[in-house]
């Protein structure tokens, strides 16, 4: 399919706060970019990208880490955005959704995605690409018991077609059953 | 083109930013071509089918798409008539069509509910829609050549002259839109001439959402849109008592609260579900910490107060010992008598089925603007006529000025059926005077919800000397679902719960099924499975029993019982049940049972004609169940998109393993228990079995819904499947706690 040019396109993110604001601001690096908050320092980054930043391909589905909807990768590892206060990212750099393989872009784990038809409603979808993203990463050959330890939450049962994507991005053979 | 414009209503034919040029399937008088719309006013086809100068066909989708499939499946349906090249169709999400015409209200698309593709009615409805389109392109391709319409065909965005010649629809797209539609509806296609309709198609989001760029309600702003959380009222039916918000407002970025009174008791859940109090506030961070700093104390109704899953139990268990103020929902022949006739054995076993919540995905959430002339609602609805209505209701503004736009939405399960989330923003929205987002947290979701009802249930059987099975009797004390419940009203006490026509009902001569109802405070609601999983994990568990008890083959004992192939009922065709039965013990190959400590377990169901069932290969290690294989065969009529009919079977039955194994919702001094994820588990992926092999019968039949179907085929093969595991027998869900403290 070619990309649907109907979708109403995100505001573009807030530019980043001028360094003179008077309050204390944090600095951020989030895709690349460089961002001041001068909010909340507890926000925890979930809802600093979603609310603020108006990247909402991270979502949310917990909010105490207990689903993975909101993983993000911090320096190339899988987190849960809402368990990070903002003010813990300092010289750190967060990777979300949006920007994994660069804009418009696929990484090999989204072309599997799609190849596979492993979304069901999709919400967990994102959250759960980062989460194999990162574990990709870490061991670009998982087996079966590394998927099976991946804690992200899919509502829709979409597991097994989610394992077979993260195998077909790792070119694995899918191992036999358990 | 000239155009009676009293007649008839020219779509918008501006071309697009690319230049498009819409194909004008005008909307007609209904009684000009009754057949577009047998059920809706004036039908703008137009809003289906739009034709680009460069070939590329636009097709509307009207349902919500929650990940049943809809967004892509309906459109195949369009796609189909029109012989347009599907890899070149590009999907558009269409908002909710309201539409006011001289005969009343309207709905402009036809039915946009969230199960849009599963009757026949819809397949008709939107092929005829691709038919005309298909049909005026040849009629401009007639005129241009000058030839015959009857000698050209069309394939995959062209029409073809019998010479070979060929005209691509995006050039003959501005000619058809000068055409009127046909008088009569064209021909459609015979089933052997489909092109799109039964062959795989991937989801037509599936880039966007692997991207993250799909919008859900939940990531929706309009404007200067305020955040809003609610802390609601955790009793059931109970009021504010006390509120003091002055910390709340002094939280940076809070705004203000606003007090939302809770429905009156007694009336339908048709607006607001709990009395609460909202915070507003820039962001949703700082409405949560507003909302951890207000002070409120609730008034619990004194009715429910006290209100306990132990409670309950016992309740229903005095109700289940006395029959005579039961409601009777099937009597076939005597049962009672069966049970005193000489050389009679008779079972009996009772199954406990707990409150479960839907916890979709995306948690409830609605975006809206409120004005004094118009509203704009984002939000993934079920039902989104009803939420128009009721925002019609709650505003006063006229239903043609509410405008509905129908993100993707994570999940449904049933959850979205109710618009309880779009009263409360809009009544936050209406008093704020501002563009409200509402946010649920899964806190907020667990504790209020339309649960599945909690239920016991009291299977007893007679079988003769020669183990024939001569009566079945199935009681069922539960909170009754229309409870509160408009959409159920006017039904028996017990809809939604039992159904007089599920199986084994009509195969044996003395069967009865009585309800008793538990009193209950808890707002009940649907769930996937409905119905027939509320009532076929009692049903096919205690059929596994008799067959143990009896040493018949649990198989066979089902295909006995089914007999000859014939329909029984309309939408009941024991062949087809026992068909699929015969394939799940074929594909997990039943005759060669593991003796490795693995345990194999069946079951079926059937509904509405849907037929499905399953198989399971588990083991226990440890405290965990593994299961090694899952199978499940389903008939469900003709098939519109095999790919969507694998993943949804798929996910139906891990959706009800997940419910069966670990979910369970309870109540104790009138309050849900569970607040987040870890009181209440979903299945993990490494708990799911690795694939589920789904085999379909395409069987030509009437297309039908099979999801609640296949969820309650699911339940009881997976404990019938750990009873063969471990000879334990599991009568309480959820059923992992269960089994290890029986173990
Ligand atoms: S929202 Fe962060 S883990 Fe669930
Ligand atoms: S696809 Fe719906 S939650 Fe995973």
């Amino acid at each position: 399919m070619p990309d649907n040019p109907f979708r109403r396109t995100k505001p573009e993110p807030v530019p980043p706060v001028a360094a003179s604001a008077r309050e204390k601001t944090l600095p951020l690096r989030i895709n690349g970019k460089a961002f001041f908050h001068n909010g909340d320092p507890e926000m925890p980054l979930l809802w600093y990208l979603r609310d603020v930043l108006r990247l909402t391909g991270t979502k949310y589905g917990c909010g105490i880490g207990a689903c993975g909807a909101c993983t993000v990768l911090v320096d190339g590892k899988a987190e849960h955005a809402c368990m990070l206060p903002v003010k813990s990212l300092a010289q750190r750099e967060v990777t979300t959704i949006e920007d994994l393989a660069g804009k418009d872009a696929l990484h090999p784990l989204q072309e599997s995605w799609i190849a596979e038809d492993a979304i069901g409603c999709g919400y967990c979808q994102p959250g759960m690409i980062m989460a194999a993203a990162a574990l990709l990463k870490r061991k670009p050959h998982p087996d079966d018991a590394d998927i099976d330890a991946i804690p992200n939450l899919c509502r829709c049962g979409t597991y097994p077609r989610i394992r077979a994507a993260i195998a077909r991005a790792a070119s694995a053979p899918v191992e036999g059953k358990k | 083109m000239s155009l009676d414009r009293s007649r008839r209503r020219f779509l918008v034919t501006s071309a697009g930013a690319a230049g498009a040029l819409l194909v004008g399937w005008r909307a007609q008088a209904q009684d000009d071509l009754p057949y577009l719309g047998a059920r809706f006013a004036p039908q703008q086809l137009s809003d289906f089918v739009r034709i680009e100068t460069d070939g590329a066909v636009v097709i509307g989708a009207r349902g919500c798409e929650v990940g049943q499939g809809v967004k892509t499946g309906l459109p195949m349906l369009i796609a189909e008539e029109l012989d347009a090249d599907w890899s070149r169709v590009r999907v558009e999400q269409l908002p909710y069509g309201y539409i006011e015409a001289d005969s009343g209200p309207g709905d402009r698309y036809g039915d946009q509910g969230v199960g849009g593709d599963a009757g026949p009615a819809a397949w008709t409805q939107l092929r005829q829609a691709g038919a005309v389109a298909r049909w005026l392109l040849v009629q401009a391709a007639a005129q241009q050549w000058n030839l015959d319409a009857a000698t050209l065909r069309t394939e995959s965005g062209f029409v073809i002259a019998a010479d070979g010649r060929k005209l691509a629809y995006g050039d003959l797209a501005a000619n058809a839109a000068t055409l009127d539609a046909p008088a009569n509806p064209p021909p459609l296609k015979d089933a052997s001439q489909f092109r799109i309709i039964g062959k795989p198609a991937r989801s037509v989001d599936a880039r966007e959402v692997v991207l993250g760029r799909t919008e859900y309600g939940i990531d929706s702003y309009l404007g200067n849109t305020l955040v809003a959380v609610i802390a609601r009222c955790p009793y059931p039916g109970g009021t504010l008592d006390t509120l003091d918000d002055t910390q709340a407002r002094q939280v940076t970025g809070v705004h203000r609260t606003i007090i939302l009174p809770g429905p009156k008791s007694d009336a339908p859940f048709d607006g607001v579900l709990a009395a609460g109090v909202a915070v507003l506030a820039d962001d949703t961070w700082s409405a949560l910490r507003g909302r951890d700093k207000l002070k409120i104390t609730w008034k619990p109704d004194p009715s429910w107060a006290k209100d306990s899953s132990a409670g309950l139990e016992e309740k229903a268990g005095a109700l289940l010992g006395d029959d005579a103020n039961a409601t009777v929902v099937r009597n076939d022949g005597d049962f009672a008598r069966t049970k005193k006739a000489p050389h009679t054995t008779t079972l009996s076993a009772r199954y406990r089925l707990p409150f479960l919540a839907h916890a979709t995905a995306e948690p409830p959430s609605a975006t809206i603007a409120v004005t004094k002339d118009k509203v704009v609602l984002i939000a993934g609805v079920h039902d989104p006529d009803g939420a128009s209505q009721l925002l019609h209701a709650l505003t006063g503004v006229p239903r043609e000025a509410i405008e509905i736009r129908l993100p993707r939405a994570g999940g449904d399960l049933g959850r979205r059926v109710h618009n309880d989330f779009v009263a409360e923003a809009a009544l936050v929205a209406k008093e704020a005077g501002v563009p409200v987002k509402l946010a649920w947290l899964r806190e907020d979701d667990l504790s209020h919800d339309f649960y599945r009802p909690f239920g016991v249930h009291e299977l007893t059987a007679t079988l003769d000397r020669k183990q024939h099975l001569a009566g079945w009797s199935h009681r069922v004390a539960a909170t009754p679902r229309n409870w509160r419940n408009s959409q159920l009203a006017g039904k028996p006490i017990f809809a939604g719960l039992l159904d007089a026509d599920a199986f084994p009902a009509g195969l044996l001569p003395n069967f009865q099924q009585l309800f008793h109802a538990l009193p209950c405070g808890l707002p009940r609601g649907e769930l996937l499975g409905g119905v027939h999983a509320f009532q076929a994990f009692a049903t096919q568990c205690f059929l596994d029993e008799i067959a143990h008890a009896t040493h018949q083959d649990p198989v066979v004992l089902r295909m006995d019982l089914l007999g000859a192939p014939r329909m029984l009922r309309p939408g009941f065709d024991t062949g087809r049940l026992a068909g699929v039965l015969r394939i799940a013990a074929g594909k997990i190959d039943w005759q060669h049972k593991p003796k490795n400590g693995h345990g194999l377990g069946i079951a079926c169901h059937a509904g509405g004609g849907a037929y499905a069932a399953h198989a399971f290969e588990v083991s226990v290690e440890g405290n965990d169940l593994v299961i090694h294989r899952a199978i499940c065969a389903i008939d469900a009529g003709r098939v519109l998109n095999p790919l969507n009919l694998q993943a949804q079977a798929s996910a139906a039955t891990l959706i009800a393993v997940s419910a069966t194994l670990h979910e369970a919702i309870t109540l104790k001094n009138g309050q849900v228990q569970q607040r987040n994820f870890p009181d209440y588990p979903l299945l993990r992926m490494g708990q799911a079995p690795h694939s589920v092999d789904v085999h379909s019968v395409d069987s030509g039949a009437d297309p039908a819904d099979f999801h609640d179907i296949v969820a309650a085929s699911a339940a009881p093969a997976l404990a019938n499947a750990v009873f063969a595991a471990t000879t334990v027998r599991v009568r309480r869900l959820p059923l992992m706690p269960e089994l290890l403290r029986l173990i």
